[in-house]
């Protein structure tokens, strides 16, 4: 059982490790901070659907160190976004921005559901007008009030 | 209203429909990043030549005021495909008369010097990106990759990945007769 626990235990290792290594860290906490956040926003272009915070490629890496080298000449959050996306494009922004281009993209979920509550809302509210309405006319209650009868002198019998 | 509503779900259909087509289409690759770089003029960089060789380095004015287009590979020793890409931008120069400058990658100069004595040399310059910066500038994602860079050093295509395989080099050759990289009346 304790072996159990243990090897459990080491099967956690690959999940506690970091991407960053301590030769990328700054020294000053803030911009370290800083960079890791920037570094969350940003696309890894080997690995896809990794951030370069959590790539172990060397590409993310060079990205790491450019971003780093960036907020230490003083650049802002924004400036060091801009930089890379000037370079690789608004793929590596893991957020896409919004612009006419992405209307579709960010809008087009909120337009499914508006369109979806309007017609269900509307197909159920035509339904229920319907079954105020509607009334058996006398030929019908008639009909029906026979069967009745007759099934109840089918179930005496 | 009611048959616009009757309507809805063969709309639907159409619409995801055409896009698993879009989606199933064997010639898209959804790995396949846009290059900002096309039509956009060629970064700034200026590589010193990798140590050992006789290559001259590489800069961006070199890639200014050429006659034809020219075409810059990213390339390192370390790289397989890189190997196989070799023999084909090498037949390409030979033969075809097209101009050919080179990145070396991350490469250690004494292993990239090895590898070309090896291979032979198909480069006019050559610089050595040892800090893999330039590669960034360049929007590299790995090696190898191809730019075709025009007379004015505008980016006129990009090759993610080597050029290898019939469909590789048709798509490349295509590039370059369309850029005009090739010397009229060259042997194709």
């Amino acid at each position: 059982m304790r072996q159990l626990i243990f090897a459990f235990c080491i099967g956690l290792f690959p999940f506690a490790a970091n991407a960053v290594e301590p030769d990328e860290m700054l020294t000053d906490p803030v911009l370290e901070q800083r960079a890791r956040e920037i570094s969350k926003d940003l696309r890894c272009v080997v690995c896809q659907n990794q951030d370069i915070d959590s790539s172990n490629a060397g590409v993310a890496r060079d990205l790491r160190l450019l971003v780093r080298e960036r907020l230490v000449t003083g650049d802002s959050d924004a400036e060091v976004i801009e930089y890379i996306r000037a370079r690789y494009g608004d793929y590596v922004l893991l957020k896409p921005p919004l612009e006419p281009a992405t209307y579709a993209l960010w809008f087009a979920p909120i337009a499914f559901v508006l369109i979806g509550v309007f017609v269900g809302g509307g197909l159920l509210m035509s339904r229920r007008k319907q079954e105020a309405f509607e009334d058996l006319g006398s030929e019908d209650e008639n009909t029906v009030s026979e069967i009745l009868r007759q099934n109840e002198a089918g179930d005496a019998s | 209203m009611k048959r616009l509503i009757a309507g809805l779900p063969f709309i639907a259909a159409v619409i995801f429909g055409g896009f698993f087509l879009w989606g199933l289409n064997p010639d898209r690759d959804p790995n396949e990043i846009p290059s900002v770089l096309i039509s956009q003029p060629a970064p700034a960089f200026d590589l010193d030549p990798v140590p050992g060789l006789e290559t001259p380095g590489l800069a961006r004015s070199d890639l200014v005021g050429n006659e034809r287009p020219v075409v810059v590979n990213v390339f390192a020793s370390w790289c397989v495909p890189c190997r196989a890409e070799h023999a084909v931008l090498t037949r390409f120069v030979e033969r075809e008369g097209m101009r050919l400058f080179g990145i070396n990658y991350k490469d250690k100069p004494e292993d990239a010097v090895k590898w070309l004595n090896d291979l032979g040399n198909p480069y006019e310059r050559i610089g050595s990106d040892l800090s893999g910066r330039t590669g960034i500038e360049w929007g590299l994602s790995g090696v190898p990759e191809t730019f075709i860079v025009d007379g004015d050093g505008t980016v006129l295509f990009r090759y993610v990945g080597p050029v290898v395989g019939p469909d590789a080099v048709e798509r490349f050759t295509q590039a370059l007769k369309q850029a005009g990289a090739l010397p009229k009346g060259a042997a194709s």
